[in-house]
């Protein structure tokens, strides 16, 4: 029934790709972390390319690539064009293919600098100014936020790909996945610092469950407004610094985190 | 049955109530701490709950702080409400397969626990109410929330020392509970003694009364209450403007102000989802791997998210300055038209979780004074 509905090739199970640019590889393990449906996925999919998996990587067309990993090098520039010329469907995974990751932090600063700084040789280091997501280089049919992103919405985005319809990926704040589990909000309740109300709901508020400040890893919500929530972190104490950092981690290289933490220092 | 001039109960005659509700076969669900707040969970006596704590709140504001009595009621609400039970935040609602071609519809199965609801205050029996119009006696009643409803015990208590957000009496309530309640305590002191002034309000709550079997309440007792409650009454924290806000709002669909709250508002949806009254939720549609069993689940949802708006491929309301408006207007003015009432029971709770401290009343004061001096907006 799967494969009736992807359309194309009835006998044959629809491939999945994982293809990886620069990341930790945290974002494909969530695949492999997917213990109870792995089997499932196996059955309902061919995994053509998986390198944390398999070694060997396949030739041909796939029906749906999951791509992990920011543009960060010349190679990845040409390599990127390549899988999205051989996939029908592109899905962007994480935030370094969302966002540039936390290696984005080097678009705020000299490159070659901190090459010196950090390699023995920084004349082997080849790279690109800046870290950028898949979406500047490609059209990205779907993309999924979260450093490392979360294991039900992949589970959504392959179900929901291969049934042909629209992956139920909320995009509003992590308030309301900390409303909807009960928890009590750490802000008011407590004073401490939250990212969660400018922040992608996905992880299903995790940081809050446990008492703690929503770090922003899946990047801005839909429709964010920084500057007010700064003004509220400012008001709870927060130094100018350290606002500049707060919205400066893992997702730094989107637009909403970008201006915000650029309007609090260089 | 005497219930109309009231009963006392001691602090162990309260324990004995809620051990009479247990025995029933009811799970209670009272107020109780847990991370840094008074919360509505299940609790098992009077052990439970908040015994000897206060909150302090004010708009983005929550602090929990001890009391120097031992009340155990001396707080008011937190960020649950009820609807947490009657309305609960996730629910499947049918499981569809397809079989030999044709396709199979299974609902879930109806809730068969009985609550009882420990601790509730006026404002959220007027919640209640408000969403019994809703969820019951609309067009389409919702058959989860009438089972809830329907094997519910109210077991209410008045307020003794509102917040500085609450403003029950400017809409039309009080810190006393008047109606809709199976059974009402009073917290009192008598020569010093903590104990309840209790007052019936329906038939499962006068059979309680007359297992348990207290001593009637004297004069004293009576005046006690009606003393905590005078006190508690002219003490609120904060009051709606005593404009007709129905028109007034409706008035003022273009003024400037929904544009000045948007660049505080975080459109982060916590006013909505505190709100004992807001009800809107979304449906999803989720469907299995291999099987392609389909689940349709409703869970609760905001007219400050962008899908609330979702129509014809965009979102009607982009901006946050028209799901404010929406949220407001809906709330404060159009809700009359609907429901035959105000949306709101003057709680306090959006201003107190609101993380920025946007202030409902604060804001209708300001369209109030715009209204006046229509030149300067505010
Ligand atoms: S609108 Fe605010 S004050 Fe009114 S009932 Fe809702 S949460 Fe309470
Ligand atoms: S009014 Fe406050 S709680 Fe409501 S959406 Fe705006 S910022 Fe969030």
């Amino acid at each position: 029934m799967a494969e009736a509905q992807t359309g194309r090739r009835r006998a044959k199970k629809p491939r999945l790709a994982v293809w990886k640019f620069t990341s930790c590889d945290g974002c494909q393990l969530t695949l492999l972390d997917l213990e109870d449906e792995l089997l499932a996925i196996a059955e309902a999919l061919e995994i053509a390319y998986f390198p944390e998996a398999t070694s060997r990587p396949l030739r041909g067309r796939y029906d749906l690539s999951l791509v992990e990993g920011s543009i960060t090098t010349p190679e990845e520039r040409e390599r990127i064009l390549e899988v999205r010329r051989r996939s029908r469907h592109l899905v962007a995974i994480g935030a370094c293919a969302t966002a540039g990751g936390i290696q984005a932090l080097r678009n705020f600063a000299d490159v070659a600098e901190y090459a010196r700084i950090v390699y023995a040789r920084p004349d082997y280091i080849r790279t690109l100014a800046s870290s950028t997501p898949i979406s500047d280089h490609v059209p990205v049919d779907f993309e999924l936020r979260g450093c490392p992103i979360a294991k039900h919405q992949l589970l959504e985005t392959v179900a929901a790909f291969l049934h042909g319809r629209r992956p139920h990926i909320p995009t509003h704040s992590v308030c309301a996945e900390c409303k909807l589990a009960g928890n009590a909000c750490v802000l008011v309740g407590a004073g401490t610092p939250c990212l969660g109300p400018a922040t992608r709901a996905g992880c299903g508020a995790l940081c809050p469950s446990f008492g703690r400040g929503c770090y922003g890893c899946f990047g801005p919500m839909e429709n964010p407004n920084p500057p007010s929530l700064s003004d509220r972190l400012a008001a709870l104490g927060m130094e100018k610094e350290t606002l500049r950092r707060f919205w400066r981690s893992f997702n730094a290289g989107a637009p909403d985190f970008r201006r915000e933490s650029a309007r609090h220092g260089p | 049955m005497g219930e109309r001039d009231g009963h006392l109960l001691t602090v162990a005659g309260l324990e004995a109530l809620l051990q009479a509700l247990t025995a029933q076969g009811r799970r209670l669900i009272g107020p109780t701490i847990r991370d840094g707040a008074i919360l509505y969970e299940e609790i098992e006596g009077i052990a439970d709950l908040p015994r000897g704590w206060t909150d302090e709140q004010g708009p983005g504001s929550y602090r929990l702080r001890r009391r120097e009595d031992d009340a155990l009621f001396g707080h008011v609400v937190g960020p649950h409400s009820w609807k947490r039970f009657l309305h609960p935040p996730r629910r499947e609602l049918w499981r569809a397969r397809e079989r030999d071609g044709e396709v199979e519809l299974r609902p879930a199965a109806l809730p068969e626990e009985r609550l009882a609801l420990v601790g509730v205050r006026s404002c959220e029996l007027a919640a209640i109410r408000i969403q019994d119009r809703v969820l019951l006696e609309g067009p389409f009643a919702d058959p989860h929330y009438r089972a809830m409803r329907e094997r519910i015990f109210l077991l209410a208590v008045d307020c003794g020392e509102p917040a500085a957000t609450c403003f029950c009496t400017s809409m039309g309530g009080g810190p006393q509970a008047r109606e809709g309640f199976d059974l009402a305590l009073t917290e009192i002191l008598l020569d010093g003694e903590r104990c309840f002034f209790l007052r019936t309000g329906s038939a499962a709550g006068a059979a309680l009364v007359a297992e348990l079997d207290p001593p009637p309440a004297d004069a004293r007792a009576k005046s006690a209450a009606a003393a905590v409650v005078e006190r508690a009454r002219a003490s609120m924290g904060r009051k709606m403007p005593e404009a007709d806000i129905r028109d007034l709002l409706l008035a003022s669909l273009d003024h400037p102000r929904w544009e000045r709250i948007a660049e505080r508002c975080l459109a982060c949806t916590n006013c909505t989802l505190v709100c004992p009254t807001c009800f809107c939720s979304t449906v999803e549609d989720t469907n299995d791997l291999l099987s392609g069993e389909t689940v349709r689940s409703q869970r609760w949802d905001s007219c400050f998210s962008a899908e609330f708006s979702y129509m014809n491929g965009r979102a009607v309301r982009a901006g946050t300055a028209s799901r404010y408006r929406q949220w407001m207007v809906h709330k404060l003015a159009t809700w009359h038209d609907q429901f035959g009432s105000s949306g709101c029971v003057g709680c306090g709770r959006c201003i107190t979780w609101c993380p920025v401290g946007i202030d409902i009343t604060e804001e209708v004061a300001a369209f109030a004074a715009g209204a006046a001096v229509p030149a300067e907006g505010d």
